[in-house]
């Protein structure tokens, strides 16, 4: 403030260092944070090079030898790479177009509710699945569908159907992954648009009240429009890992008998990389799917901000 | 005021239809984990026989018995306890300095160390090349490797910079600052004491992670006096029905045990965090909120 007079061109660099020594805490303050993410997260970005190598962990990353693109020619040419890929595909995309339409339609019924205790309720019970943990979930699943003590057997039996294992078959798999999932995060992700539509402008209700527009207009012209930036956000956000299906749940619901549809890129790698010990073709398959995400994401922000004002940059 | 008395039938139907959505999206959500608690207190024979329905039935704690006879679940809460209580410390504190930092307009370079946060978020490692550097450090089955690697959460950072940056008054920082206040002193004395709503909601983010965590676990952990609670589960939940398969004796009745277990299980594990939850319900609205509105 006292410099702002001073022509900044001779002022500059000094004043830069005058200030970093200034903030000294605020660097000791980002320090623990910053050692960590190097460690764990740029230190591994420099290993993503054994994908170009035959890396062997008797000769390190320096001593492996570079052998350019061969890993990756070996998994486009794998007979199994079109099923993981498009698996992968598909289950991502599942989520995403059916996960998307819930936590819209949720906020906009919570933000109509009258009584607030109701609401909350609401809010408090369907935020609850999203703090169970994947083991539960699966969990569930394999209990409620269980063929020989499961719920579903108990309808099976009521409707004299022979029970299925519900769990294993390919045709269901991607169903129960997607609903549970919806079933999971539905409320939680209500959140954020929840968020949006609190702070709409109470002024544009009156307006429209008294130009006589009823509740259901109310919500259609003035609701909707105010969560679609937020809306468009997140399909963003989520288009950017289209390629990265959950390893987590996947992995508990896999059964040999549904690894037709359930085999993805991460479980793949899982298994290339931790069981089989191919570290260098198993860091190629990862490698491969961050581009791709890479590329969804800005594919998909380039089509945002062409069609609408809303995007990431 | 008088708009009120002009509720129109338009209007009644209206509330009617969203009252009965609401109720929807209620039942639909709280059905399953009902259903799963008053099975795991009732006779297994009974869950199986759909009489258990709304309230349970032949009441029994047998399963909770069998559950906490058994001594890998006391290891894996043991280990899972000490992780989520150890890192979430860890994580938050870590976290909130770093964002406090963040959130400090005159900082010098903010803006490439935030580029060096957020590229983390798009882009990573993957599993071997990250697997490789942990166990390049050693720490494959110790415990430092279920708190260390992704103790920061730079999503949670960004939300509670933002939460500093739109609930710390700008004005409160420079009178302190005239006073002679430094950037700790003000922290820990002025600013945090305004921001206990975002402390509380990032504290319960990094709890669930600690508690759930059964990924890192899976692969950096092998030691089973290491491994957490979801591990337990898993094993058990996925092998209960094989060793109950290989005992002859009283075949059936075991294997409705182990039905039984498995609710108990479920229940027993998930509970902690239920109980905790909702006492923090009230501060979602406050900070996740107000952190998203003005950010």
């Amino acid at each position: 403030m006292t410099g702002s007079k001073q022509p900044p061109v001779f002022r500059h660099k000094k004043k830069t260092w005058l200030r970093v020594r200034q903030c000294w805490e605020l660097y000791l303050f980002l320090l623990p944070a910053v050692a960590l993410v190097f460690i764990f997260s740029y230190i591994p970005m420099y290993g993503i090079s054994i994908a170009f190598k035959n890396y062997k962990p008797s000769t390190g990353y320096a001593g492996s030898e570079w052998v350019g693109l061969m890993h990756f020619i070996r998994l486009f040419t794998l007979p199994k790479f079109k099923v993981i890929v498009s698996n992968t595909f598909i289950i991502s995309f599942m989520s995403i177009v059916l996960g998307f339409p819930f936590p819209v339609m949720l906020s906009l019924i919570l933000n109509q509710l009258r009584s607030e205790r109701y609401k909350r309720i609401i809010q408090t019970v369907t935020y609850m699945p999203h703090f169970i943990s994947t083991v539960v979930i699966v969990s569930m699943l394999t209990v409620f569908l269980s063929t020989k003590y499961g719920i579903y057997r108990y309808f099976c039996d009521l409707m004299g159907a022979q029970p299925v294992n519900l769990m294993g078959s390919t045709t269901l798999f991607r169903w129960l992954y997607v609903f549970s999932g919806i079933w999971q995060h539905t409320g939680w992700n209500t959140i954020i648009y929840l968020a949006a539509l609190s702070s709409i402008d109470v002024g544009l209700y009156e307006a429209a009240t008294i130009d006589g527009a009823n509740r259901w207009q109310r919500m259609v012209h003035i609701d909707i429009p105010s969560i679609v930036p937020t809306m468009i956000i997140l399909i963003i956000l989520d288009s950017g890992s289209v390629l990265s299906v959950g390893f987590e749940k996947i992995f508990l619901m896999q059964k040999p008998s549904n690894e037709a549809v359930s085999e993805v890129i991460s479980t793949y790698t899982y298994k290339m990389g931790l069981q089989s010990m191919q570290y260098s073709f198993s860091t190629a398959v990862n490698l491969m799917n961050t581009l791709v995400n890479f590329v969804m994401l800005f594919l998909v922000n380039y089509i945002a901000r062409k069609t609408s004002e809303y995007s990431l940059w | 005021m008088f708009k009120r008395m002009q509720r129109t039938n338009e209007d009644i139907a209206f509330d009617i239809l969203f009252n009965v959505l609401g109720f929807i999206a209620l039942f639909i959500t709280f059905y399953p984990m009902y259903f799963v608690v008053v099975a795991s207190f009732s006779d297994p024979r009974l869950v199986l026989a759909g009489k258990t329905f709304i309230l349970p039935r032949g009441i029994t704690l047998e399963g909770y018995r069998l559950v906490f006879d058994d001594p890998r679940v006391w290891t894996g809460l043991r280990n899972t306890l000490g992780y989520t209580l150890g890192g979430t410390a860890f994580s938050l504190l870590a976290t909130m300095l770093a964002a406090y930092a963040l959130s400090r307009r005159e900082l010098p370079f903010r803006g490439i160390v935030m580029l060096f946060f957020t590229v983390t978020m798009f882009f990573s490692g993957g599993l071997i090349p990250t697997y490789l550097v942990i166990s390049g450090l050693g720490m494959l089955n110790t415990y430092w490797v279920m708190v260390l690697p992704g103790a920061v959460s730079v999503y949670n950072m960004i939300i509670m910079r933002t939460f500093f940056t739109t609930n710390i008054p700008e004005e409160l920082f420079e009178s302190a600052r005239l006073d002679g206040c430094s950037y700790t002193t003000f922290f820990f004395r002025i600013g945090l004491p305004l921001c206990k709503a975002i402390i509380a909601v990032i504290s319960l983010y990094y709890a669930v992670g600690y508690w759930n965590e059964y990924y890192k676990a899976l692969i950096y952990i092998s030691d089973a006096e290491k491994t957490t609670l979801q591990m337990v589960l898993r094993n058990i939940l996925l092998s209960t029905q094989e060793s109950a398969d290989q005992s002859g004796m009283d075949y059936s009745s075991r294997l409705m045990t182990a039905e039984q277990i498995k609710y108990a299980l479920i229940v027993a594990s998930t509970l902690p965090i239920m109980l905790v939850y909702p006492f923090l319900q009230k501060f979602f609205a406050k900070g996740v909120m107000l952190g998203s509105i003005k950010g």
